[in-house]
């Protein structure tokens, strides 16, 4: 059984529709990857799993943490989830502490409400967890304030803080974006070590897909507020097939093509206020055809164990998977 | 108190506050010194305008008022640096005794008021920003707005006209009882509460949109500590800012609503002495209005390093 299951997950803002019904699992102790532009929804899938979106968010769906539902939970029940069970740290690690309050008390707080330490027992521990993240000089540091510690720094703070509460599953939401490349490189290594630690399972979200495929397990694809493509990291790192997921890997860097092989994705992320009726990637996808623009696409099992959404996916090495006649014969 | 220590500025950071302030009333004075002499002349003012010539002459040679202005002004910082403030020109009372006679006074009513402003304009505005778009913070922002807009001496004559004229429950002058210090007490607070309600609602707003208060929630602390522990005190940053200029104008806040309400305080001293050319009286007047003001702002400046440890270095290199 998942650990925590999403299904049918829908969001709207004013009556915008953002998410059109996710489905996502994860697994105790895996590392899923969610990576897609900017605006996808990836952020709000989760904020809305945790009850996290302010009141003008309208959350449909179901979202079961070893069986027990959360959307639509009752607030001491969501609140015991939230950094107890499920975690998360954020993508600006220096505005997402708080200014005022010193860094070892925030991460006092959390041990006092999940772990029921208080005073000397609780800045000890968080001292401990400081030092374990790799702020060096813990016990002073725990005295200072964020806009006393870099960027990185504060991202460890945030990670010892979302350690506090032993959590089965970390949600980390891009949380190295804001930061420089080594300092990058040393926040992955250290999500990789607490993982290999503590087995807690981690949602790793980021627009990067090197560091994805270096601290993931899964990888799930999103684009305008649905997943169009989910699958095992060598598998769809080898062989993407949904065009989009193309595109993402074509727009990656490489060392060994030069700069021609840098392809990024034609046109733009599509409104969320006047999607299309068909495929929302098909205004910007090569291989669209007629049947793509006026129908949706579903997210569907393949025979490699993959998951997909495309009626005209690029075809890999793998002979055994769909073509596309078939899905659209599916969907008509 | 540990920041005393770690910045090790506080002694530079008080000095240069001191010394900026020392320089703001040293301007005030100056100007003062010089309208008040040039804008009419008290001999006249005070002897009435049938008074003999002579008479004139000799109340100016008394008072020193013949010499060059750069003379008087120059008596009048020795008279300073001794601590000697003059004497009112009317009745030779020491100037500084007046000024502070009427000090309680003007408290009764501003004390009240600033409580009144504090208690009702900030838990006003800090639940508005809590339940927005509701019906109260609708009508939150409505009387914030009626009670900014509208300028005091309308309100005190709507109150006198509801209270004291239609229903008659209450006095609209003097000061005997209590009672009086009622309206003149209210119609002080009403624009305060608005510009309170307001601030505290916006800087409320600001603070809940800030992704350490979704760290905070995201942690699983209760929507209450959230409030209480982390998004209270960093709006309380702009909130003290108000307030600090509310208590630098507990002195000399009231010169309208004491004015209308013939309420016997510092107010009604100035406009009196202002209006008879009473030097002495004017100038002490001022001094202490302006050495409150600086007193309340250099309090404002302590308070923003105690609540926000990011101003404290640098209010200190300030
Ligand atoms: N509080 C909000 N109010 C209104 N719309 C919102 C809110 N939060 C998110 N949205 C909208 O929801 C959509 C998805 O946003 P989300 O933050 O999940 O994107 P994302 O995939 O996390 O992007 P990024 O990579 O930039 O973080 C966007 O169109 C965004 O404008
Ligand atoms: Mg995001």
């Amino acid at each position: 059984m998942p650990f925590i299951s999403i299904r049918d997950l829908r969001v709207a803002f004013d009556g915008t529709q953002v998410l059109h019904g996710v489905n996502l699992d994860v697994a105790k102790g895996e590392a899923l990857g969610l990576v897609g532009e900017s605006g996808c929804g990836k952020s709000v899938t989760w904020l809305a799993a945790l009850g996290l979106l302010p009141g003008t968010a309208r959350v449909t769906g179901s979202v079961t943490l070893d069986g027990q539902e959360l959307c639509g939970a009752s607030r001491s029940t969501l609140e015991g989830v939230r950094g107890g069970r499920v975690a998360m740290i954020f993508q600006d690690p220096s505005s997402s502490l708080n200014p005022v309050i010193r860094v070892g008390r925030q991460i006092a707080e959390t041990l006092r409400i999940h772990r029921g330490l208080m005073g000397d027992a609780a800045r000890l521990e968080a001292i401990r967890l400081m030092d374990m993240v790799g702020i060096p000089d813990a016990r002073k540091r725990s005295d200072t304030y964020p806009h006393e510690l870099s960027g990185g720094q504060c991202q460890r703070i945030m990670i010892a803080m979302a350690l506090a509460g032993e959590p089965d599953l970390l949600i980390a939401d891009e949380p190295t974006t804001a930061l420089d490349a080594t300092i990058q490189a040393q926040i992955l290594d250290l999500l990789s070590a607490v993982r290999a630690e503590t087995g807690m399972a981690m949602v790793f979200i980021s627009h990067d897909l090197g560091a994805v495929s270096q601290v993931c397990d899964r990888i799930c694809v999103m684009y305008a507020g649905r997943i169009v493509e989910e699958g095992r990291i060598d598998a769809t790192f080898g062989n993407p097939r949904h065009p989009y997921t193309r595109g993402l890997f074509d727009a990656i860097p490489r060392l060994e093509g030069g700069r021609e092989r840098l392809v990024p994705i034609h046109g733009t992320v599509p409104d969320p206020r006047n999607l299309s009726n068909g495929c929302a990637f098909s205004p910007r996808c090569d291989r669209a055809t007629d049947f793509c623009r006026s129908n949706l696409p579903v997210l569907k099992p393949q025979p490699d164990g993959r998951f997909l959404s495309c009626f005209h996916p690029v075809t890999g090495i793998s002979k055994s998977s769909c073509t596309s006649g078939q899905h659209e014969s599916a969907a008509a | 108190m540990s920041y005393v220590y770690r910045s090790g500025h506080m002694l530079s950071f008080f000095l240069s506050r001191m010394l900026r302030a020392a320089i703001t009333i040293l301007l005030v004075m100056t100007f003062a010194f010089c309208v008040l002499r040039l804008s009419g002349d008290p001999a006249q003012i005070l002897l009435g305008p049938d008074a003999p010539q002579d008479a004139i002459e000799a109340f100016r040679e008394r008072w020193g008022l013949n010499d060059p202005i750069v003379v008087q002004y120059w008596a009048y910082l020795k008279s300073l640096w001794s601590l000697d403030f003059g004497v009112s020109m009317r009745d030779k009372s020491p100037a500084l005794q007046l000024v502070l006679e009427r000090i309680p006074t003007t408290l009764q009513l501003t004390i009240p008021a600033l409580i009144l402003k504090v208690g009702i304009g900030i838990p006003a505005g800090v639940y508005a920003a809590l339940h927005r778009q509701s019906i109260a913070d609708r009508g939150v922002i409505m009387m914030a707005v009626f009670g900014f807009t509208i300028p005091s001496f309308v309100v005190g004559l709507l109150l006198v006209l509801i209270f004291s004229v239609t229903l008659g429950w209450l006095p609209s002058g003097g000061q005997d009882t209590w009672m009086h210090g009622i309206l003149p007490t209210l119609t002080m607070s009403i624009g305060g509460i608005g510009i309170l309600a307001r601030f505290s609602r916006s800087a409320m707003i600001e603070v809940l949109g800030q992704p350490y208060i979704r760290t905070a929630s995201a942690k699983g602390m209760s929507w209450r500590d959230v409030v209480w522990k982390h998004a209270l005190p960093n709006a309380s940053v702009p909130i003290v800012t108000i307030v600090g200029f509310m208590i630098g104008s507990l002195i000399a806040g009231a010169v309208v609503v004491e004015t209308i309400f013939s309420w016997p305080g510092v107010g009604r001293l100035l406009v009196v002495s202002v209006s008879n050319r009473d030097l002495a009286v004017v100038q002490c007047l001022l001094l202490v209005i302006a050495g409150t003001m600086v007193l309340a702002n250099l309090a404002v400046d302590i308070m923003y390093g105690w609540l926000d440890p990011r101003l404290r270095s640098k209010s200190a290199a300030h």
